[in-house]
């Protein structure tokens, strides 16, 4: 348990890909650093920067066996802000889906004032 | 139809921003965001909800008013600000303001579109006042709960990738 609640932090934490992607690796399951720096042009040590900040964040937890120290995911910090995008999201996606649709009417049929005449 | 995913991306610690490709020109995508006629046909919520105020005062410093309402319990979500910079068809920028606010101060909302080959790439940035109204934004309650499960949050951290 910590108290280390900040979500400034975990956006901070989200705001790099490098991250992102190391915490799209944790989802799948935990991993360690080897693991973890393989599919990245970048050095183990920068890897380990990486997981501090998450770490820090409190997005991510590591085990103590002395060598390998795997990293896995902890959900419950990171749930609310990804459950408020999730959120957001649908939100967005429902009305981009419609104006989609509405672009593409007003492609078909330029019929409409072309003139900025004003609606009856 | 081929239009890009939608993209929602933090930026820095008081920023959201979301990105997403039309298969029209900006002009019209401009055009859907400021006549209250074109608005009204999209911009309508959440299957449930309709849209019951539109109003649009066009012009740097007017205002703009959205109010839903959810149709189960006649709950009316509104909202409105004013604009502050308007350069059609290319950026669009106003407050916002929520009638029950659940952060501190206003947001910022900036509309960017570019153009290529008749296809637009939008781009949405949110400024919230503070990092903490960011995490008051975030911390809402949330109708859904926080039953995130790993399948969910593997799509979710994925998405935001």
């Amino acid at each position: 348990m910590t108290t280390l609640d900040p979500l400034d932090s975990v956006f901070a934490a989200l705001a790099d890909p490098t991250r992102r992607a190391i915490l799209a690796r944790l989802a799948r399951g935990e991993a360690s650093v080897v693991e973890l720096a393989r599919p990245f042009a970048i050095s183990q040590p920068a890897i380990s920067k990486h997981l501090k900040v998450l770490e820090r964040a409190g997005l991510i937890a590591r085990g103590r066996r002395a060598q390998s120290r795997p990293c896995r995911l902890r959900a419950r910090p990171m749930a609310r802000a990804l459950d408020w995008l999730e959120k957001y999201r649908r939100f967005w996606e429902t009305n981009f889906a419609r104006l989609d649709s509405l672009l593409e009417e007003l492609q078909a049929g330029p019929d409409r004032n072309p003139k900025k005449g004003k609606k009856p | 139809m081929n239009t890009g995913p939608l993209k929602i991306t933090p930026k820095g610690d008081r920023e959201l921003v979301i990105t997403r490709e039309f298969a029209a020109p900006r002009k019209l995508v401009f055009d859907a965001y400021t006549k209250p006629e074109l608005i009204r046909r999209w911009l309508t919520g959440l299957d449930g909800w309709t849209f019951d105020v539109c109003e649009v005062d066009l012009r740097v410093g007017g205002k703009y008013r959205w109010v839903w309402k959810r149709v189960s319990d006649g709950f009316l979500m509104g909202m409105g600000g004013v604009y502050r910079e308007i350069s059609p068809p290319v950026r669009l920028v106003a407050t916002e303001k929520f009638d029950q606010p659940w952060y501190p101060g206003e947001a910022i909302c900036t509309l960017d579109l570019a153009e290529k080959n008749g296809r637009t790439t939008l781009t949405q940035t949110m400024t919230y006042e503070s990092p903490e109204a960011l995490k008051a934004v975030l911390d809402s309650p949330m109708e859904s709960g926080l039953s995130a499960g790993m399948d969910r949050l593997d799509k979710l951290v994925q998405s935001l990738a």
